[in-house]
């Protein structure tokens, strides 16, 4: 069975994008419109990788990674962070409360393949 | 449509509600609101402009969603206090963005002097040593955005198959590596995760895999560090891989694979010479002495060995080649693995192992793939937000439209087979005709029902006004607040198409003539800034619009003086305030001494409400001096059936909107008065009203119908006056589908539109204020004797 | 739309050709919706001659032009053996009224003509060219250019 992405991101163009590259690629993909739905849906639906955003409504990137470490069933879930080059800061500190990667907006879809398959089987 | 042209859709859909929010918020802000979610969400909705721009490469969006932006972030860092003017400042910078949204849609162009202006101000509103800081202050060169967007031109190419999607055959890249080479052995990567790795999810097999695919490996693992059994910590790491990697990648390339890992773990990344012990092109993998730098078993037996230290508890055969785990369907089959497969593959499963053991130390197993589990995930992905509270599901406008046209059919049909039956003689008990009456009321039921699909709250014709507003505003130099209620008031699509003009023009004309200067205001008593509502409310059937203003009210006597002075009225009519005030409907009115550019454009309020009426719809107005002006306008809720009277002229069949009918009556030969060669007027109630023969006013005729002979239908357009229409007779009323005279046609004056009547023929439906006002041009001298 | 003559070399096509009089035209069978018999249509105000009026074709209003009158030839009252082409013409669809329907016929656009100078501007504005047919000569119809001035720009 193909791996199953979960996208958070408040922004419904980045996840009609993501959607589109990752599914592309042959994964199946599960959305989430910000932070708390994202752990909703993870707990609900697990996932194999998660690929959030920061900044968003209700809980934002940092909450979502922090959840995830917190829930021992998705303790080893992989998470990658959509960041830009300017949140160099955020970077660190996604990392810092376990994000395992990240990808640089605007990503580009082989970059972006490549980033989950470095975070996930 | 092609994907990446429907995503761009999508963001430019997105774009509308993501300014629709920012503007809320920034009004909300205006107000005084400096609530961190007001801004935060201002700043998000900013953001995610710039962050779709940036996808599509959309580059002068970009840049000035990012000066922007970073003004929004200083506030909701708390760096830039929100004041009166910062909002004003960005309202003004919304409006900008709203305009390079607008012309990154349209590919067209946008005002570079306002958005370089714009820009300015932005930064205005920063420090400047912090606008250096922030690099915002280079806004003409194209570095400062970049460098800090880190743009990448136009990234997402969908034609691209999926070439490097994940479909990692390791056997097959791993018999490229077990051909003699002629590559040499080029970087040697020494890798020691640390325990925080792991703990970010991280996986050494991952990376190593990933490393396999810049080129050929050869890997050897030094698990000297692994304690014996009873001493093995879950949260520690232990392992040391270390991999030869032959090929033309840089450093920065290998590197790379690393990322998301090197500030976890120790890595060496060096340039291997012509190293003797690797000179050997055959790969001396089973050779424990080829590496001099860990004392590493490489050999599948070690392996074993080791496997059996660290995962006791896996099953005895942990070697197999696991399958490539390919994401995208791995297209090959595997060929007969080289030895030096079994070598990496190996190696990797133990690393696999290594870190799963590790990472589900501590956790509860995963549910695993439920198939309820799973339909729901796809029920979800397919529709996207998952946030649906109210069951709702997206149509294609055009199916609505094409349900509502088959029930305008049915409708007809009805109504013909009901004429026919009728006509046929059978008695109203008879259960035919019982059966039609219950089919009426369910077309009936049917219709409404249909409407109601395609009815939309006004929201989106009112959100378009603050801006308008505030450009008008700033134009003749007041100060405006708008308000608006009852946006939710539903209407159907047909008629929310056409409320943005008349809207507009009341607004404009609100702001242009009602309010006054905010010097007037303070002299007059009230504050220095306006107010105007927007209204919208149901009433009666109808929608009723209000657009109502506290400014100085109509100036009655000046109207009146000026309705004189043009010969609208006579000097010595005896009107009510009510019909002074609407005096300024009457076409070639302008209240407006100097036409300015906003209530100008050419377009008087006599256009206004020809417009509005051409839709079946009124306007009044009531004001009171001093203290402000109201426009009212009602409208029918659609504009895809119509109340009618039926009435025949000149042997056709005719339709005139109820709405505009007061009353009919039977002339009697002595209220006709001839004025002139053929103009006629009839006296009702002693008022003289014209009295306008249909069929020969629709060319249909020549000769008059002698009044006495026919019926008069006393018609009302309000504001404008009254006319009586002569007709043959009065069928009956009924209601009828609009059909357009101008979707095959064009259109005609003094017809409305057309409708199918119960027999199947086409009938025309009158637009009674045209003929009203044509009879009126045509002599003027009757308006001045007659009441408003 | 249906002027096309110009666009390609020797494209084929299928015209249908119908008679005004003892005259014979054609259009694009492309542009041809349908056909149907004559019914009687409601007239509209202040028109041109040549516009019958309206007719309820399946709960659309479709104008009805007496093509003949367009063409300045003489006509005489439409009677049921008359015969109405709908047409589509940019976004709209009209009934074109005329004597009957003769022929299907499949050419090659080089072998159509240019209307010579001879013809009446009249005829010239609504035909664009002319062939020979069997030893009959038939015009091509611009279809563009049958609706009242005011509506071939907004077409």
């Amino acid at each position: 069975m193909s791996k199953t992405v979960l996208t958070i991101d408040d922004s419904r163009t980045m996840r009609e994008m993501l959607n589109m590259a990752l599914v592309q690629a042959g994964y199946r993909v599960i959305q989430a419109v910000d932070g708390v739905e994202g752990l909703e849906v993870l707990r609900a639906e697990g996932a194999d990788v998660v690929i959030t955003d920061i900044n968003m409504p209700r809980m934002d990137g940092f909450g979502v990674i922090e959840g995830v470490r917190a829930d021992p069933a998705h303790r080893a879930t992989p998470i990658l962070v959509l960041t830009t080059e300017s949140d160099a800061t955020k970077k660190e500190r996604a990392r810092s409360a376990g994000a395992t990667g990240w990808i640089v907006k605007p990503f580009n879809p082989t970059k972006l393949v490549e980033a989950i398959r470095r975070v996930a089987a | 449509m092609d994907p990446f042209e429907s995503i761009k859709a999508t963001f430019f859909q997105e774009c509308e509600e993501l300014l629709t929010d920012m503007e809320s918020g920034l009004l909300a802000m205006e107000q005084g609101d400096d609530d961190s979610e007001t801004i935060n969400a201002v700043f998000r909705a900013v953001h995610s402009v710039k962050g779709g721009a940036g996808a599509f490469g959309l580059e002068e969006l970009i840049r000035f969603a990012h000066v922007f932006e970073t003004v929004l972030d200083e506030m909701r860092s708390g760096k830039l206090p929100l004041t009166d003017e910062v909002a004003k400042v960005l309202l003004r910078a919304s409006d900008v963005l709203a305009d390079h949204v607008a012309a990154a849609r349209s590919g067209g162009g946008v005002d570079e002097g306002r958005t370089v202006g714009m820009i300015a101000d932005l930064q205005g509103l920063i420090d400047q040593d912090r606008a250096n800081e922030l690099g915002l202050n280079d806004h003409g060169d194209a570095s400062g955005a970049d460098e800090d967007f880190g743009f990448v031109p136009v990234v997402l190419s969908l034609d691209e198959p999926a070439t490097d999607a994940p479909d990692v055959d390791i056997a097959a890249l791993l018999s490229a590596a077990a051909e003699p080479a002629a590559a040499t052995p080029t970087w040697k990567v020494i890798f020691r995760p640390r325990a925080e790795m792991y703990a970010k999810a991280n996986e050494s097999a991952l990376v190593l895999r990933e490393l396999a695919r810049l080129g050929d490996v050869e890997v050897s693992l030094d698990a000297s560090g692994v304690p014996a059994l009873d001493q093995l910590s879950a949260e520690a790491a232990y392992l040391t891989w270390t991999i030869r990697l032959s090929g033309d990648k840089s450093e920065a390339e290998v590197r790379e694979v690393f990322e998301f890992v090197e500030d976890d773990c120790d890595l060496t990344v060096v340039r291997e010479g012509e190293a003797p012990e690797m000179a050997a092109a055959d790969g001396a993998e089973s050779d424990a002495s080829a590496s001099a730098v860990e004392a590493a078993a490489a050999a599948p037996l070690d392996l074993e060995a080791l496997l059996a230290r660290v995962a006791p508890t896996a099953e005895p055969a942990p070697l197999e080649i696991p399958p490539a785990q390919p994401v995208a369907a791995a297209p090959v089959a595997a060929p007969a693995p080289a030895p030096a497969n079994l070598d990496v593959a190996g190696l990797i499963a133990l690393a696999e192992k290594a870190s799963q053991d590790h990472a589900q130390a501590a956790q509860t197993p995963v549910a695993k793939a439920d198939p309820k589990v799973d339909q729901k995930a796809e029920a979800r992905a397919g529709s996207g937000a998952a946030t649906a509270a109210t069951p709702t599901i997206r149509v294609d406008l055009d199916r609505v439209d094409r349900l509502i046209n088959a029930v305008g059919e049915l409708v007809i049909q009805q109504a013909m087979l009901s004429q026919r039956v009728f006509e046929s003689g059978l008695a109203r008990s008879s259960d035919v005709a019982l059966g039609l009456e219950d089919l009426e009321l369910l077309t009936r039921e049917i219709q409404d029902s249909v409407m109601a699909i395609r009815a939309q709250p006004v929201k989106s014709v009112f959100q378009r006004m603050p801006r308008l507003v505030r450009e008008v505003a700033d134009m003749v130099g007041k100060k405006v607040r708008l308000v608006m209620d009852g946006e939710n008031t539903e209407v159907d699509k047909t008629v929310i198409e056409r409320l943005s003009d008349p809207i507009t023009h009341m607004l404009r004309n609100a702001i242009d003539h009602g309010l006054e200067t905010p010097e007037e205001r303070e002299a007059g008593g009230k504050g220095a800034e306006g107010t105007v509502r927007l209204a919208a409310l149901h009433r009666g059937g109808r929608i009723v619009i209000e657009v109502q203003d506290d400014g100085r009210g109509i100036n009655r006597p000046r109207v009146r003086g000026i309705a004189v002075t043009k010969g609208l009225i006579a000097e010595d009519a005896v009107l009510s305030d009510d019909e002074i005030d609407n005096l300024i409907f009457l076409p070639g009115f302008s209240t407006a001494d100097v036409v300015s550019d906003i209530s100008g454009r050419g377009v008087g309020m006599d256009v206004v409400k020809r417009s509005i009426q051409a839709l079946g719809g009124r306007i009044s107005i009531t004001s009171e001096p001093g203290k402000g002006s109201k426009f009212s306008m009602s409208l029918p809720l659609t504009l895809a059936v119509l109340d009618g009277m039926v009435v025949s002229a000149a042997d056709q069949t005719l339709v005139a909107p109820l709405s505009n009918i007061v009353e009919s009556l039977t002339p009697r030969a002595e209220d006709v008065h001839l004025i002139g060669g053929r103009d006629a007027v009839i006296c009702i109630r002693d008022t003289f009203v014209p009295l306008i023969d249909v069929g020969v006013a629709l060319g249909f005729r020549d000769t008059p119908l002698p009044p006495a002979s026919g019926v008069a239908v006393l018609v009302e357009s309000e504001g404008g006056g009254k006319a009586a229409l002569l007709v043959e007779a009065i069928q009956g009323q009924r209601q009828v589908v609009i059909k357009s005279l101008e979707a095959n046609y064009q259109h005609i004056h003094g017809v409305a539109a057309a409708t199918i009547l119960g027999d199947g023929r086409v009938a025309l439906i009158l637009d009674v204020d045209a003929l009203v006002t044509t009879s009126r041009r045509k002599s003027p001298r009757i308006e001045k004797r007659m009441a408003v | 739309m249906t002027d096309t003559v110009t666009q390609s070399v020797a494209q084929r096509r299928e015209l249908i050709a119908f008679r005004i009089g003892d005259q014979e035209f054609c259009v694009d069978i492309m542009s041809v919706r349908e056909i149907r018999g004559w019914a009687p249509a409601t007239p509209l105000p202040r028109t041109p001659s040549f516009v019958k009026g309206v007719i309820n074709l399946r709960g659309a209003v479709l104008p009805i032009i007496d093509l003949g009158a367009r063409l300045g030839l003489s006509t005489s009252e439409p009677t049921a053996r008359h015969v109405i082409m709908v047409v589509h013409i940019g976004e709209r669809t009209i009934g074109l009224l005329v004597d009957a329907v003769s022929d299907i016929i499949n050419m090659s656009d080089d072998l159509v003509q240019p209307t010579p100078d001879v013809a009446s501007d009249q005829v010239k504005t609504f035909v664009k060219g002319l062939f020979a047919l069997d030893g009959r000569m038939v015009s091509l119809i611009a279809l563009d250019r049958v609706l009242p001035e005011t509506e071939a720009e907004a077409a």
